[in-house]
């Protein structure tokens, strides 16, 4: 039984990622490789010209996401880094309530908070309609139908998700550690440099994944607060899918995706070093 | 070791020795490549065509219903009365006559991606979740016409239809017999504009590329109205297109799009919500909607400034059809409604307020001016506006300058996407 036991305890974990991942994984890969139609089915036939196909389509949306995604995590990060660091040092006994704040926004759809910017944003709204109206902001100004608003859109809607990492890491740092350096005659940036920030390392490594991957793929912003030329791949996918019916150009989207993401994320982890991670994690 | 030992070495020593071995580890992992191909060649999806049912099917099948009380009505924005007129609207008489709770929701904001959600419950043979809805045709409707997964009429149980229904609207093309589907109501697609923003009348679908107007015009981001109202506009007649249109279509828009003159491809919703916010100054437009933006401004306490034109060049012109999705729940309660609908005076109450083409012509006009001697002031206004009204009631005329959308065969739509598809999705 001893011997089992761990087995059994993985066996649910197991069964759900084998059902809920490898299958459908298996799937999309497959019918990344056949040809047809909805109506009449599709075969599998081996035809890689799917890849080459989406690829030389929309390649563009795809540079485009991951820049967006670039971008968005680097915004994120010096906002919440500063945030997450002010909780963890100085937010003293209200350190819950501040955490609550971030997380407030989560109590409201997704779908719904993007609908509220474009609501803020529209051309003569409350707030350009205002800045206009004082003459602050030209007629012809918008922000809508850009790629700030998606940029900005994203930025919002997954700070929280840099902000938490960032906080457990943070908190979990000795603030003696800090006194010592002091004592050492390290000044406050040196201090922060040299003993803060490392300690960090293992949120910086979380909240970067957990904001990137996402943004990459995300498709509500851009519907939403975008306009011409700010699509990204994960809208493509969307509309392959669910509107064209094109399962295998969009699998084939999707798996390059994948790919791509995985791809990314090991060099960033190899560049980063985990064994790092792991060890300033382990303490 | 003697020349006579190294000959008798057992050959399949040698043979071991000298060869490749199959490894176990080789073994599994060919079994793994084998099995993995047979994998993946046995998740081909299979099409969504279902076998046609016997002719004597419908007959059969609505000798079984029984009224159910309840109405799951999957309809497109701003697309029924929302103004009681002596109290009541439309789908409140409806329920007050039949006792049949209407679930009205606006859900349908472009016939592909709607179909593209309840396609796989079609497909599985289950119910969609939805008794009745409205689909254009020039591709949609044929779509699901040709797949069999919408429930066939029985005629004979839609009086009203039979008694008042106009000519036009009978035995259409795409549905020999009105054998699945009834019209909703007809419209045209053409552009809507804030004469106010935009500082002049538009006239001509070119207004639409006017760089004065940079950042403020609206196209439908969809596959079918884009590409024929632009091809209409550029004086190529969509019906009779070839591939070579279609790519100096997509040229054109794709020029629209890169100078920053398009703001945004926009759906349904965005089209009525940008005009009415004034972030669009200029847009194509479904003809109705700018009746009701209007009617919203005026409620707002703006003044009603939204246009309607054809555009000098042409327009679309389009049949949107109430048809049952096979396995609904409640069928007769929706072949109930469709005929409901066809009454004179709801027919009349209808499209005096949605300002759309109606399928019940001389009927419904005859009845609004057999109402307009008593009606209330405010009522005889609208109702003498509606009985002018060339978006209601059009002339020959008016119809001769539209078309109607190319309708495509599966292997078409495939070079159709392909040239459109990666316009939109820019």
């Amino acid at each position: 039984m001893r011997r089992t036991a761990p087995y059994l305890l993985a066996l649910p974990g197991v069964l759900w990622l084998a059902v809920f991942f490898v299958v459908p994984i298996a799937m999309t890969l497959s019918v990344s490789l056949q040809t047809g139609n909805v109506e009449q089915g599709f075969q599998f036939t081996w035809h890689f010209a799917n890849y080459s196909d989406a690829m030389s389509r929309y390649h563009a949306q795809f540079v485009r996401s991951i820049v967006y995604g670039v971008i968005v995590t680097g915004v994120t990060f010096l906002l919440a880094y500063p945030m997450a660091y002010w909780i963890a040092f100085h937010g003293g006994r209200r350190k819950s309530v501040y955490l609550f704040l971030i997380l407030l926004p989560f109590f409201v759809s997704f779908v719904i908070r993007t609908v509220a910017w474009q609501f803020i944003l529209s051309d003569n709204g409350i707030l350009l309609g205002l800045l206009k109206k004082l003459h602050l902001l030209g007629q012809g100004f918008h922000v809508l139908a850009t790629s700030y608003a998606v940029i900005g859109g994203l930025t919002y809607n997954y700070l929280p998700f840099m902000v938490l990492p960032l906080f457990v890491s943070l908190e979990r740092i000795d603030p003696t550690l800090v006194e010592a350096a002091n004592d050492l005659y390290a000044s406050r940036v040196r201090a922060f440099l040299r003993v803060v920030f490392p300690l960090s390392i293992p949120g910086v490594f979380a909240g970067v994944l957990l904001t990137f991957v996402p943004v990459v793929a995300d498709y509500v912003s851009a519907s939403i607060l975008g306009g011409t030329n700010t699509t990204m791949i994960g809208n493509v996918i969307q509309t392959l899918y669910l509107t064209n019916n094109d399962y295998p150009l969009a699998s084939a989207l999707s798996f390059v995706l994948m790919a791509v993401l995985i791809a990314g994320v090991l060099l960033y982890a190899r560049v980063l070093g985990t064994a790092r991670v792991y060890e300033v994690a382990s303490g | 070791m003697s020349q006579d030992e190294r000959r008798i070495v057992d050959p399949a020593l040698l043979r071991g020795l000298t060869m490749p071995r199959i490894t176990r580890r080789a073994a599994l992992r060919g079994a793994g490549v084998a099995g993995m191909s047979a994998l993946l060649a046995a998740c081909g999806v299979k099409g969504t065509t279902k076998s046609a049912p016997p002719p004597d099917q419908a007959k059969l099948f609505w000798d079984k219903q029984v009224k159910a009380g309840v109405l799951n009505f999957a309809n497109w924005p701003a697309y029924i009365d929302t103004d009681p007129v002596n109290g009541k609207t439309s789908l409140q008489r409806f329920t007050d006559a039949t006792g049949i709770k209407v679930n009205y929701k606006e859900v349908i904001q472009d016939n592909d991606s709607f179909l593209g959600k309840i396609t796989p419950s079609l497909r599985a043979g289950q119910d969609t979740g939805w008794d009745l809805m409205v689909i254009t045709n020039g591709g949609s409707i044929e779509k699901l016409i040709r797949q069999n997964f919408l429930q066939q009429l029985d005629l004979s149980r839609l009086p009203n239809f039979n008694k008042y229904a106009s000519a036009q609207f009978k035995n259409p093309s795409y549905d020999p017999g009105n054998k699945h589907t009834v019209a909703w109501q007809a419209g045209i697609t053409g552009i809507g504009y804030n004469p106010k923003l935009t500082g002049r009348e538009i006239t001509t679908f070119e207004d639409l590329f006017d760089p004065k107007f940079k950042g403020r015009v609206g196209m439908f981001g969809d596959n079918v109205d884009l590409p024929n109202f632009t091809m209409v506009g550029m004086g190529i007649k969509p019906e009779t297109s070839t591939v070579e249109d279609w790519r100096r279509a997509a040229d054109k828009l794709k020029q629209q799009r890169d100078s920053g003159i398009l703001r945004k491809y926009i759906d349904n919703a965005q089209e009525i919500q940008g005009l009415e916010s004034g972030d669009l100054w200029a847009s194509m437009a479904y003809s109705g909607d700018i009746f009701q933006i209007n009617a919203e401004l005026e409620k707002a306490g703006k003044a009603g400034e939204i246009k309607f034109v054809i555009p000098k060049e042409g327009a679309m012109l389009w049949t949107d059809n109430m048809c049952i999705p096979l396995k609904a729940k409640h069928p007769l309660d929706a072949l109930t409604y469709m005929d409901y609908v066809y009454q004179p005076s709801i027919a009349a109450q209808l499209a005096a307020f949605i300002e759309y083409i109606t399928p019940v012509q001389e009927a419904a006009k005859l009845e609004m001016q057999r109402q307009i001697p008593t009606a209330s002031r405010d009522q005889k206004d609208t109702l003498e506006a509606a009985v002018k009204d060339p978006l209601i009631f059009p002339t020959e005329a008016d119809l001769a300058r539209t078309h109607r959308y190319r309708v495509l065969t599966l292997a078409e739509e495939k070079v159709w996407n392909s040239i459109f598809e990666p316009i939109v999705q820019s």
